[in-house]
């Protein structure tokens, strides 16, 4: 076994590999960009080297600089972790060529499996069934539409060299076929290095089931069962489970064979995942093979009862594994939810900025949490907007998943997170929702549940309004009590927040903007507590707060336990597991001083102009593409607001643009 | 110091009886308080609020640190006159945190009679700058006024506390370094101008605050020139063109963050030199007090439960507490701060004359804030005690009180009368605070005194002339009298004319004394030098 590895990534998947690495004894050698240089895995680790800018392109991707960091610090092992690196096949030759330990496959099988299409073939050979499609080196886009027409429509269009959900376009329609082409090639180039890109047959409601793989140098490969994936968005894995609702022994056993056959077919080494696509009749397909340790392994290690790092670290240094097939047993069942920040309203728009408050449940037997920042910490456009993958385990014999569940709700409750917008509350809502609940899964799940997962904002209840009242009280009182400390009269009874009124008794009124809502809060002073008024209603308010941001409120008799956050005037209302976010109007605020409406497009995030789409002064329909900014890796198109004109662009293309910036002069039509 | 041993007794039939009495009286304040309260008409408010203008009070509340005390002077201003038409005197005054400082606050209420200066408004506005200037408070004035009520003009322009000097004080204040702020919310026309003018510092609202000497109507009149109100003194053109004020405001309630945001940045720190302690809350309720205080006012009671409601801990180190015993004298604390106690437990004799004397000495001499507690029918009289010299007993008291320069409160909690009310700090005294409870009285003697002494004196002059005069007639004589001197002895009288800075609530005493003397603690506590003592 090696003594000191170094492992080439970021963010939660280098903090759990230096778990691993510490409770092994093993010594951790993290790398880091500018933009990481206090983050969770520098902090982490036992020694850390800078490798660069916070771009990923001149840090993380950047091999020969973390093979110096390797050279430099005596690192005997790279772990690669996901992403970044973690596939690139010259990389792997990189380190052995520097005489270092590669965790992973050898670059051959790297090769074999990273191109869609040669995977594809090579699985054909092996006898592992595969989805209708193209896979050809045959790049032409007037050839590729026929390939489409040949297989039928709806068609996926996907980066050969791609994975993870980006560089994905599933078309309908012919006619949407060039663009969606050119989009995806675009997206493949910028997060891949290489546009091309392979067509598919789109299955209707299909399943998405994977098997996770381990082989060693000494001819062994096992499966360690599979994991239903098929919650998704966007191509992007949202809700991970093992076992998969529904799986036979037989067709576990089934897919666990074609799996180690696919793996042995690439000569693969390590930790590998085969992932299938699963019709509603139990057939399977085989999609990819990823040649890496998975986001989603926790929920495999949750069910299996071991460390697949671990595995992985010993079948690099050449051990054999630990185990055989039939010493492997699965037992009860787990849940990830992915944590991101990210705006669930808005088209789930990655959303940036400092995670001002950072809570989860306490970690145990069932629940684990997989992260790799804390409070305090910036999530920052340079990489995925990934917050904490949550993960829950249940080993009741009889409703093991449905208890999982049950823990995975209860564990989302306890989350709370102010600075980024974030999916916490949709990912309870698809806990909860029947399909999930009654494990009717397939990848379309979350777009046929739209009505569920995307209520209306229902209106703040009032326990809300009166638990964010309280808050702002008390807060003012402790704001004046420390005050009172610092002052040169520190016991005057001028620092007293009682309402004190000299022959009668003093009222205030607080208000709240909920959405478009405006609420309005008349607070009595009782002396030691308050009077709250909503709606009519009146109900006695007293409590105090605790450390980090949490209220313990009594509302008329009954007891509130909340969590108030404040942020600017913006306060985030944790109650009964839901999150809400609310304005506190300033009473002395005032709306005079407002800027004129230019009818300018704002970038909705920070991102990069890519493309612009619109001839100013051209007449165009309303939703009329005008420009793409990518953002987070991730195309987005602004459209015409209406019908009308482009006066002017205010970017160019290339051209770096922050949030709320104005990027277009646009002339509505008159009506 | 020593706990105080109360001897009340919280069921006894008497208790109940006074704590009665008390709490008609109590609601009886808080009834006319909140009456007065609303300002004027509802049709003026209503008016007042369709313009997009906050009340006088909602005003205030709007300035101060929210939840913070306010400490309203003389609510019952012009209580009873004026036709009733002029609550609060027509100005809101009082003493209120902004932005961590203690202030002065004086707002017009332009919903009565236009917010114009009757002659009380002019008093109180007088009285809220003599406290600023005693206690060194900043100013700030919330102006939305006509300025002279000139129906009344020979009562408002001419004398020297009349309306012209509250520019002189505006001018000596800002020379003092008591910063002068003026908010302007509505008119501030011809002399009312120069509130503004005269200020350190003003903001003024878009569309309602004016300022100028002569309004539309007067320029029409004496020039021919039409012009509107906006163009001839208002916001823009005061910020942008003439300069008179210096910030423009949106609302009243941008021009309120306006003046916090002024207040931020004066630079002022408290320091208050005193030793203070933890403030403890009194170990006996002061809601007992309602029960303390008999109903009847010529009951004796003992002043020291009184105390033991008001003070930390309800502990007293008393001063001579075996000599000159109808004064009670000792040191407490009061929300931690040290304070001498000077209270009446019966009529003044030369030895409590003296007392008192040597422990206001003290407290100068000690830099110990003075609380005066008045019930007192005057000094003793008779042979006896005018030969053993009582007035220059007397007179020593009135002058240790008159020139201690330590902060001075004054409570009236029971009769104020006569030369008592000298000696125990009155208002011609200038204590820095004088408050009165609703069961007070004040008067040069108590109202059956006064008729005895009249009808006394009617009588000898009747028998000197060798007429007879009977019981009835006597009787109707007095009747009178008593009545009078029952209405002008009122609280409700009293504090109408500003002879007091309001009335409280017994149990509000302790609170409305330690903010009163928290303000005062602004002013650095200057050393005395005391006049010649008669010996």
């Amino acid at each position: 076994m090696f003594s000191r590895i170094l492992i080439a990534n970021r963010g939660e998947i280098a903090c759990r590999i230096i778990r691993t690495a510490h409770r092994m004894g093993l010594r951790s050698i993290a790398v880091y960009s500018e933009a990481d240089a206090s983050s969770r895995h520098v902090r982490l680790a036992d020694e850390a080297v800078l490798i660069g800018p916070a771009p990923a392109r001149e840090s993380y991707l950047v091999a020969e600089r973390i093979l110096e960091a390797a050279a430099r610090t005596g690192a005997q092992a790279v772990h690669p972790g996901y992403g970044f690196l973690s596939e690139n096949a010259q990389f792997a030759d990189a380190c052995a060529a520097a005489g270092l330990s590669f965790v992973g496959p050898s670059a051959s099988a790297m090769r074999a499996l990273g191109s869609k299409s040669a995977a594809k073939a090579l699985m054909e050979r092996a006898g592992v069934p595969l989805v209708p499609g193209y896979h050809g080196e045959e790049q032409d886009p007037g050839f590729l539409a026929l390939e489409a027409q040949r297989i039928g429509y709806p068609v996926l269009i996907k980066a050969s060299a791609g994975g993870g959900g980006k560089g994905m376009r599933m078309v309908e329609r012919p006619q949407d076929f060039a663009a969606a082409l050119a989009s995806c090639r675009r997206e493949a180039a910028s997060s891949f290095g290489d546009e091309r890109v392979l067509i598919e047959k789109y299955l209707m409601r299909p399943r998405h089931i994977e098997i996770q793989v381990f082989a060693d140098a000494h001819g062994n490969c096992v499966h360690l069962f599979e994991r239903d994936c098929s919650v998704q968005r966007r191509h992007q894995k949202v809700l991970e489970e093992a076992p998969a609702p529904g799986m036979t022994a037989e067709r576990r056993a089934a897919m666990g064979t074609a799996a180690c056959d696919a793996a042995r077919a690439a000569g693969y080494l390590g930790a590998g995942t085969v992932e299938f696509i699963v019709q509603p009749d139990g057939t399977f397909h085989f999609m990819e093979m990823n040649t890496r340790l998975q986001v989603e392994h926790p929920v495999t290690e949750m069910i299996t009862g071991l460390d697949l790092v671990e595995w992985q670290l010993r079948v690099a240094a050449g051990e054999p594994l630990p185990l055989a097939q039939e010493q492997i047993a699965l037992h009860g069942h787990a849940l990830e939810a992915r944590i991101y920040a990210e705006d669930t309203a808005r088209g789930f728009l990655p959303s940036t900025g400092r995670l001002i408050h950072l809570a989860a449940p306490a970690e145990s037997v069932n629940v684990r949490i997989d992260s790799g920042v804390e409070e305090g910490d910036e999530i920052t456009t340079h990489y995925d907007p990934m917050i904490a993958k949550l993960i829950v385990w249940d080993g009741s014999p009889d409703n093991a998943r449905e208890r999982a569940c049950a823990r995975m709700l209860q564990s989302l409750a306890q989350v709370r997170i102010v600075g980024v917008a974030n999916n916490v509350d949709f990912l309870a809502r698809l806990v909860a929702c029947p399909a999930f609940a009654g494990a009717d899964l397939d990848t379309g799940l979350i777009e046929r549940e739209r009505g569920f997962l995307f209520p209306q904002e229902a209106e703040a209840p009032p326990e809300v309004l009166l638990v964010a009242t309280l808050a702002e009280l008390l807060r003012e009182e402790e704001g004046a009590r420390a005050a009172a400390a610092a002052h040169g009269d520190p016991y005057s009874p001028w620092h007293l927040r009682d309402g004190w009124r000299l022959n009668a008794g003093y009222r205030r009124t607080l208000t709240f903007r909920c959405g478009e809502v405006e609420k309005r809060i008349a607070v009595g002073y009782t002396g030691g507590g308050y009077e709250l008024e909503l709606d009519g209603h009146s109900v006695s308010a007293s409590g105090m707060r605790t450390g980090n941001s949490r209220l313990d409120a009594q509302l008329g008799g009954a007891r509130v336990p909340a969590t108030v956050v404040a942020v600017g005037d913006r306060r985030h209302v944790f109650l009964h597991g839901r999150a809400w976010q609310i304005v506190a109007g300033d009473p002395l605020h005032h709306a005079g001083e407002g800027r004129a409406d230019t009818g300018g497009l704002i970038a909705p995030m920070p991102g990069k102009i890519l493309a612009l789409l619109a001839e100013p002064g051209a007449a165009l329909e309303k939703g009329a593409p005008l420009l793409v900014l990518e953002a987070m890796k991730m195309e987005h198109t602004l459209t015409a607001p209406a019908k009308g004109k482009v006066r002017q662009f205010r970017f160019e293309v290339g051209d770096s643009v922050s949030e709320g910036t104005e990027l277009v002069d646009f002339d509505p039509e008159a009506q | 110091m020593s706990l105080i041993q109360s001897r009340l007794d919280t069921r006894s039939q008497e208790y109940r009886a006074n704590a009665a009495a008390m709490r008609r009286l109590v609601e009886d304040l808080r009834e006319k308080t909140a009456r007065v309260a609303l300002g004027g008409s509802e049709a003026a408010r209503k008016k007042h609020v369709a313009r997009g203008k906050l009340l006088a009070r909602g005003r205030i509340d709007a300035l101060l640190d929210p939840g913070a005390a306010f400490l309203e002077l003389s609510p019952l201003a012009a209580w009873g006159m004026y036709g009733n038409e002029v609550p609060c005197a027509g100005v809101i005054t009082g003493i209120g945190r902004v932005e961590g400082t203690e202030c002065v606050i004086v707002a017009n209420d332009a919903t009565v009679k236009g917010g114009s200066y009757f002659p009380l408004t002019v008093k109180k506005h007088l009285r809220a700058q003599e406290i600023a200037a005693q206690n060194g408070l900043p100013c700030i004035y919330l102006v939305d006024s006509g300025g002279a009520n000139l129906p009344t003009q020979d009562e408002v322009f001419p004398d020297r506390d009349h309306f012209g000097r509250i520019f002189y004080n505006q001018a000596n204040l800002s020379a003092a370094g008591i910063p002068q702020i003026a908010v302007v919310m509505g008119s501030c026309t011809a002399g009312g101008a120069y509130v503004p003018a005269m200020s350190d510092e003003a903001v003024i609202v878009r569309g309602e605050g004016t300022i100028f000497l002569g309004g539309p109507p007067l320029v029409k009149a004496a020039t021919g020139e039409v012009v509107s109100a906006e163009e001839l003194g208002g916001a823009d053109v005061h910020t942008r063109i003439s300069g008179v004020a210096d910030h423009f405001a949106e609302s009243d309630l941008h021009a309120l963050s306006l003046c916090r945001r002024i207040v931020a940045g004066l630079n002022r720190r408290k320091q208050v030199t005193l030793d203070v302690a933890t403030p403890q809350e009194p170990k006996y309720d002061p809601g007992e007090l309602y029960g303390v205080i008999p109903s009847d006012t010529r009951k004796p009671y003992d002043v020291r439960e009184v105390i033991a409601r008001i003070v930390d801990g309800s502990r007293l180190a008393e001063f001579k507490s075996r000599y000159g015993t109808t004064l009670v004298t000792g040191f407490a604390r009061l929300y931690g701060y040290p304070v001498g106690i000077v209270a009446n437990n019966g009529i003044l004799f030369s030895e409590s004359a003296q007392k008192g004397a040597h422990f206001v000495e003290l407290c100068a001499q000690r830099g110990i804030p003075l609380v005066f507690l008045q019930n007192i029918t005057g000094f003793m009289v008779g042979r006896k005690y005018e030969n053993q010299g009582i007035a220059k007993d007397g007179a020593k008291m009135v002058t240790a009180v008159a020139c201690a320069r330590v902060p001075r409160l004054t409570l009236i909690v029971g009769g104020s009368y006569g030369a008592g009310n000298y000696g125990m700090c009155g208002r011609a005294y200038s204590p820095r605070f004088l408050w009165m409870w609703p069961n007070a009285r004040i008067s040069v003697m108590g109202g059956e005194q006064a008729a005895n002494v009249l009808a006394q004196v009617r009588r000898d002059a009747l028998e000197a002339a060798g007429r007879a005069w009977t019981r009835e007639e006597e009787d109707a004589f007095k009747a009178p009298i008593r009545d009078q001197y029952e209405t002008q002895g009122h609280p409700d009288y009293a504090t109408a004319r500003l002879w007091d800075d309001g009335i409280i609530d017994p149990a509000q005493t302790r609170r409305t004394l330690a903010l009163g003397l928290s303000a005062a603690l602004n002013a650095p506590i200057e050393p005395t030098s005391f006049g010649v003592f008669r010996m």
